[in-house]
């Protein structure tokens, strides 16, 4: 494990020496700056956007992009720049909650398994593997057809999904910790499962929890996008990408533009966070780096 | 070997079960009353009272899920509600698009996926290998139905040489047939093609690592004669594991896709069913569907011990 935390060694990893080190790699620096520019984004729409996001303006509809409108008009004559950057903050919300749902109880359940081992591994591991019958979409479709359509029935199913991940990930990380020298260590001076866990297990497996959140963040968003696009997520009249897309697969002969730009939105917050996600692996365990 | 195979099935059956149990439980217990959703709020409590009857909806939750799960097994899936024919009638019509479809998808993919893999492993950090790269983080990060949407644009819309949607059917003929799911397979195969590359890639270069191979170099033998005599039979069993966890992303794909292409296969109607309220296909496809993937994954399981002798001494059973 890179960077292993033993007791009374420095927790802080040289941030700054990452950094150095980051700033060579053209991939984490292209996906840090996309990562960054979806949130600046993001923020940015919550308080001003070129126009206001639901206002229908009928005489100005499906025009091309203009110098009024950079990335033209719906079919309601709406802004669509301002509507994708009000998406931004829809697949964030969605995403991030998502995720933290997954990471909030799928840690646990990975550390609780390590830690205890017997029939709470073995359940923990079986309802891993039951969850992997059930597709992401699969289990949000079953959701939405007992609670109804919406982002935070989308925010369930995509969390849901995540929950054996990080369990699973949490476990395997975890049991060759508790192998290590200095977790013996923390077990003669009479320390807690529950306090070893939290002292030096967890803050060991923090990098490579954290490269997760990332690559699972960018499965959430095209999971939210489709869920959407399905009209299963997010519902009219809040702009989101999926649904953007929607809309315009039925205008595909008018304004065939208006299919271009959620999809570049969704997959450059994809492809930005997945270079993220690949950049902090080889900044926190350059081992990976070859065989990737 | 015998013990390893029936520890699977074992595991097979028992993850069934316990699918099966959940499916039933969120979608008969948790959820109102599924003769109310039919008839609406307007129905009167005696036409009620025979449509719960006559669905089994007065029987104790525990018969009826022995009831379904007996059912499943011989093959009765019980009636839909909206369209007033057997389940196993809809499946039946249905599968004839959805499986070729899924097949098609599988084979583009993997006919993409490894000789792109292997060509990125044998000019490891060269242009082809960085091309190949630049490939797979274009394909994993590009949504399906996007990438649906903008085939159509160009070949239906654009160039105008294939459909934007519906299916011909297979009566109409082999090509006519194929043309149709032309676009939806390769939209379909993308994604997973940019997965399944980078994974024959990963799984090559570490083999051409392994001692044997550099032996096979020692005695003479020329790199690409050690990659393909030796080090690609062994890299492929951690890509057939991938393929076939990636089958349940392709299930799931084939629900959107169906839905951009308008066709009318299992992903289609898990989707109208919803929107019709008709709990019992959607429960009987969830089932289905979940059990597909299980099914592929033991056969995953088999065909690792094919591919790797060590499996099949019976001690290794893991």
């Amino acid at each position: 494990m890179p960077g292993d935390i033993g007791p009374g060694e420095a927790l802080a990893p040289a941030w700054r020496e990452y950094w150095m080190r980051g700033r060579s790699s053209a991939g984490f620096v292209i996906g840090l700056a996309v990562t960054a520019l979806l949130v600046a984004v993001a923020l940015v729409s919550l308080v001003w956007t070129p126009y206001q996001v639901d206002v229908m303006d009928i005489p100005v509809k499906l025009q091309a992009p203009s110098a009024a409108h950079w990335l033209g008009t719906d079919q309601f004559g709406r802004d669509v720049l301002s509507r994708l950057m009000a998406g931004a903050v829809n697949s964030i919300a969605v995403s991030l909650v998502a995720v933290g749902i997954g990471a909030g109880l799928g840690v646990p359940l990975g550390a609780l398994a390590a830690a205890r081992r017997g029939i709470i591994e073995e359940v923990v591991m079986r309802f891993n593997d039951f969850t992997f019958a059930f597709p992401a979409l699969l289990s949000a479709v079953m959701i939405t057809a007992i609670l109804g359509p919406g982002a935070v029935n989308s925010i369930i199913a995509i969390g849901i999904f995540n929950i054996p991940v990080f369990a699973r990930l949490t476990r395997g990380a975890s049991l060759s910790l508790w192998q290590r020298d200095f977790v013996l260590a923390a077990r003669v001076a009479g320390k807690g499962r529950t306090r070893i866990t939290a002292e030096h297990i967890l803050p060991n497996i923090a990098s490579l929890l954290i490269v997760q959140m990332t690559i699972q963040f960018a499965l959430a968003i095209l999971a939210e996008a489709g869920l959407s696009y399905l009209g299963l997520g997010t519902q009219p009249p809040a702009p989101s990408w999926g649904k953007m897309l929607n809309e315009a697969q039925t205008l595909m002969y008018l304004a065939p533009q208006l299919a271009i730009f959620p999809g570049l939105a969704i997959m450059g917050t994809v492809l930005g966070l997945n270079l993220l996600g690949d950049g902090l692996r080889d900044l926190l365990d350059p081992r990976l780096r070859r065989l990737r | 070997m015998a013990v390893f195979l029936l520890q699977r099935l074992a595991a097979f059956i028992v993850t069934l079960l316990v699918a099966s149990l959940v499916v039933f439980l969120v979608m008969e217990v948790l959820p109102g009353d599924p003769a109310a959703l039919m008839l609406g709020v307007s129905a009167r409590p005696d036409t009620l009272a025979a449509l719960r009857s006559e669905m089994g909806l007065d029987l104790p939750a525990a018969q009826r899920y022995l009831l379904w799960l007996g059912g499943l097994v011989s093959g009765d899936l019980g009636t839909s509600y909206t369209y007033g024919v057997p389940v196993w009638e809809l499946v039946r019509e249905r599968i004839g698009l959805s499986l070729p479809l899924a097949l098609i998808a599988i084979c583009l993919s993997t006919l993409i996926a490894i000789p792109l893999g292997v060509l990125a492993a044998a000019r490891h950090n060269k242009p082809a290998d960085v091309g190949v790269m630049g490939f797979t983080q274009l394909g994993v990060a590009v949504p399906n139905f996007w990438f649906a949407i903008l085939l159509i644009l160009v070949f239906a819309v654009h160039w105008q040489v294939l459909p934007a949607g519906g299916f011909a059917g297979w009566d109409a003929g082999f090509w006519p047939a194929l043309k149709t799911l032309l676009l939806p397979a390769v939209a379909l195969a993308l994604p997973q093609a940019a997965i399944l590359a980078r994974v024959t890639r990963s799984s090559v270069l570490e083999t051409l690592g392994e001692d044997y191979v550099r032996t096979a170099r020692a005695k003479g033998l020329t790199r690409r004669a050690a990659l393909w005599r030796h080090a690609l039979r062994n890299a492929l069993i951690p890509v057939v594991t991938i393929m076939g966890l990636q089958f349940s992303f392709l299930l799931a794909g084939t629900i959107i896709i169906e839905n951009v292409f308008y066709l009318p296969g299992l992903g289609r109607l898990i989707f109208q069913a919803i929107a019709q309220r008709d709990l019992i296909v959607v429960k009987d496809l969830v089932i289905l569907l979940a059990a597909s993937v299980v099914a592929v994954n033991f056969i995953v399981d088999l065909l690792y011990a094919v591919l790797d002798p060590r499996l099949r001494g019976g001690g290794h059973a893991g």
